[in-house]
């Protein structure tokens, strides 16, 4: 039993996720044709970076108290999952605020086709 | 059980996170979009996070994604039309995607000193967190408070009719 709990996982293989999900993401956002979608592609970029914020936290957070400087990276390792408290707050405004000019766009075009959304284009 | 709940959950995220790219109909991506979100708060848990765990079941899976289907509801999004868009962003798109997959992964397996997680080491408890939170980063935390009452007004700003018919009138004429 004490094998099969104290089982590791590299952190690597962690950063390697996010960077993977970070790379859909952005497939995502370039080959969607859905206003809508592209707006999701972007949150799953936000989630992916989300992760390697964490795992970076837990990086810090474990050293030989002996050692110096290793109060300063704990109090990192506290910060690191803080940084992500704020980003899901930014996140959720940027949800906000970006699904209510989709609406508006919407609104003044009846369509959520970004090809139909040209009005900018040269 | 380090190892099988990561690879179960990261597999997890992974199809879901193609599944969202596969899918036609927004509603089903923003299905397998909650699949990853509620996968990520599991693999938050298993790095010790346990707030933000609970975090992202609330805010992501929770708020953001109920905006996300309340849209497209309420737009009544049908399929997507697959177009092939310009030559030019498959040409450089993609490229510069694995390119940039290919640095970060080249940087992250180069890296030294990086530690391993285990299930055994443990929590950072919610405790610790508000402690620095609301200590330390006071102002940071009420400054996003006021960035959220910000974006509350945007949206409500943006979202509702535009003042008068004339003038929504006036915008539907020149889209045309």
């Amino acid at each position: 039993m004490s094998t099969f709990l104290s089982q590791q996982v590299p952190l690597s293989w962690y950063l390697l996720l996010s960077a993977v999900l970070f790379s859909l993401g952005i497939i995502g956002f370039l080959i969607k044709r859905n206003l809508i979608t592209v707006f999701m592609s972007i949150e799953l970029m936000l989630n992916a970076v989300n992760l390697s914020f964490v795992t970076f936290a837990r990086q810090w957070q474990f050293c030989d108290p002996s050692t110096q400087g290793c109060l300063l990276a704990q109090a990192h390792a506290v910060k690191g999952q803080i940084f992500v408290f704020f980003v899901m707050m930014v996140a959720a405004a940027e949800a906000a605020v970006g699904l209510a000019i989709i609406i508006a766009v919407f609104r003044a075009r009846a369509t959520l086709a970004v090809d139909r959304i040209d009005l900018m284009k040269l | 059980m380090h190892l099988i709940l990561f690879i179960v959950f990261a597999g997890l995220c992974l199809t879901g996170a193609i599944n969202l790219l596969l899918q036609s109909h927004p509603i089903n991506s923003a299905l397998s979009l909650i699949v990853v979100m509620t996968s990520l708060a599991v693999l938050y848990l298993l790095l010790g996070a346990e707030f933000l765990a609970a975090a992202q079941v609330i805010v992501y899976a929770g708020a953001i994604m109920v905006l996300f289907t309340f849209v497209v509801m309420l737009l009544n999004a049908g399929r997507e039309e697959r177009t092939m868009g310009s030559r030019t962003w498959r040409a450089v798109g993609f490229p510069a995607v694995v390119a940039v997959l290919a640095v970060i992964a080249t940087v992250i397996l180069k890296a030294q000193g990086l530690g391993v997680a285990r299930l055994s080491d443990g929590i950072t408890s919610t405790a610790d967190l508000s402690k620095v939170l609301f200590t330390e980063l006071l102002l940071p935390f009420e400054v996003t408070s006021v960035l959220i009452l910000i974006a509350i007004l945007g949206a409500v700003a943006l979202a509702r009719h535009g003042h008068g018919d004339s003038d929504g009138k006036t915008e539907r004429t020149a889209a045309k």
